[in-house]
């Protein structure tokens, strides 16, 4: 089977965001009222083969762990689909 | 027998020139390594010099980590061997888990490119046994991923075993208790984001890298003896 992976990876609460901090502070300027809280990340998609989901998974998370995150600041998010 | 000094070169490194230069300088013989070597050859240490490995793709040091040479780079560090990571080379030592803790991008998104003051507070590494703790250098730095964090436990663990061997007088870059360089446990790998190839001729406004180059060295003629 084939699924369709998007990881979307992001530092961890409590480490100093300083893209997302820099961002939010130029919503103002631009007036954009309201917004908080803004946190910086990126997003990776690729295409995964394997017999089922579960394993599709177990790759998808290793991958992203050992290659797409540095798990001492950032975690990631896993979403996949088959296709 | 001049000590023999291993730079290691990936693509988009920049810096491994000026290394051999300083190395050679010093009575040392600069040697470089290719990143797609799986060998480190018989040299008595290793220095990962500052750039762009593989373009700083993913992140700082990411891709470096999974280059053919790490695994003898490793290899080497673990038998005693000195390794020293310069900027990029410390990024990449911390990706590779040589060092723990990871460099993240400057505070207020700076790329700095200056020159900083900086505190020897260890002698216990490759890089600084022969500075006196106190002792204050001049020396580049010239980074934007360069803001040293790690968890608090690891932070008090470094603090506490001595592992800190360098720290900013006017943290430039929002490092964590103002750290510019570790050690690992045994004192043989240290990652620093300052420059000292880069201070190490008064031509160049510094010579107070040469203290650190010259640890380096002594460490090297050591471990070859061993």
């Amino acid at each position: 089977m084939r699924f369709q992976a998007r990881v979307e990876v992001q530092l961890r609460p409590g480490i100093a965001d300083p893209e997302g901090a820099t961002i939010e502070r130029a919503l103002p300027a631009l007036g954009f009222d309201g917004v908080a809280h803004v946190r910086a990340g990126r997003s990776f998609s690729f295409e995964v083969d394997a017999p089922d989901e579960g394993a599709a998974r177990t790759k998808a998370n290793e991958l992203a762990d050992r290659l797409l995150a540095n798990p001492v600041i950032e975690q990631s998010r896993l979403e996949l689909e088959a296709i | 027998m001049p000590a023999r000094i291993g730079v290691v070169v990936f693509p988009g490194t920049n810096c491994e020139y000026d290394v051999v230069q300083a190395v050679d300088g010093l009575g040392g013989r600069g040697e470089l390594l290719w990143h797609g070597d799986r060998s480190v050859g018989p040299v008595d240490g290793i220095v990962l010099p500052g750039g762009f490995a593989h373009g700083d793709y993913l992140r700082p040091g990411a891709l470096a980590r999974f280059s053919p040479i790490m695994d003898a780079v490793t290899e080497f560090a673990r038998a005693g061997g000195p390794v020293i990571g310069i900027c990029n080379g410390f990024q990449v030592l911390t990706e590779a888990g040589l060092l723990p803790g990871a460099l993240q991008k400057n505070g207020r998104l700076r790329f700095l490119c200056q020159p900083t003051r900086l505190t020897v507070t260890s002698t216990a590494s490759a890089l600084t046994a022969l500075a006196r703790v106190g002792d204050e250098l001049t020396i580049p730095i010239n980074h934007f991923s360069g803001s040293y964090t790690c968890d608090p436990e690891t932070l008090r663990h470094l603090q506490e075993s001595g592992r800190v061997v360098l720290r900013y007088l006017d943290n430039p870059n929002g490092s964590v208790d103002d750290i510019a360089g570790i050690a690992n446990e045994a004192g043989n790998v240290v990652g620093l984001m300052p420059h000292p190839e880069r201070a190490s001729s008064a031509l160049l406004g510094s010579e107070d890298g040469l203290v650190l180059l010259r640890s380096l060295l002594g460490a090297a003629t050591s471990a070859a003896a061993a």
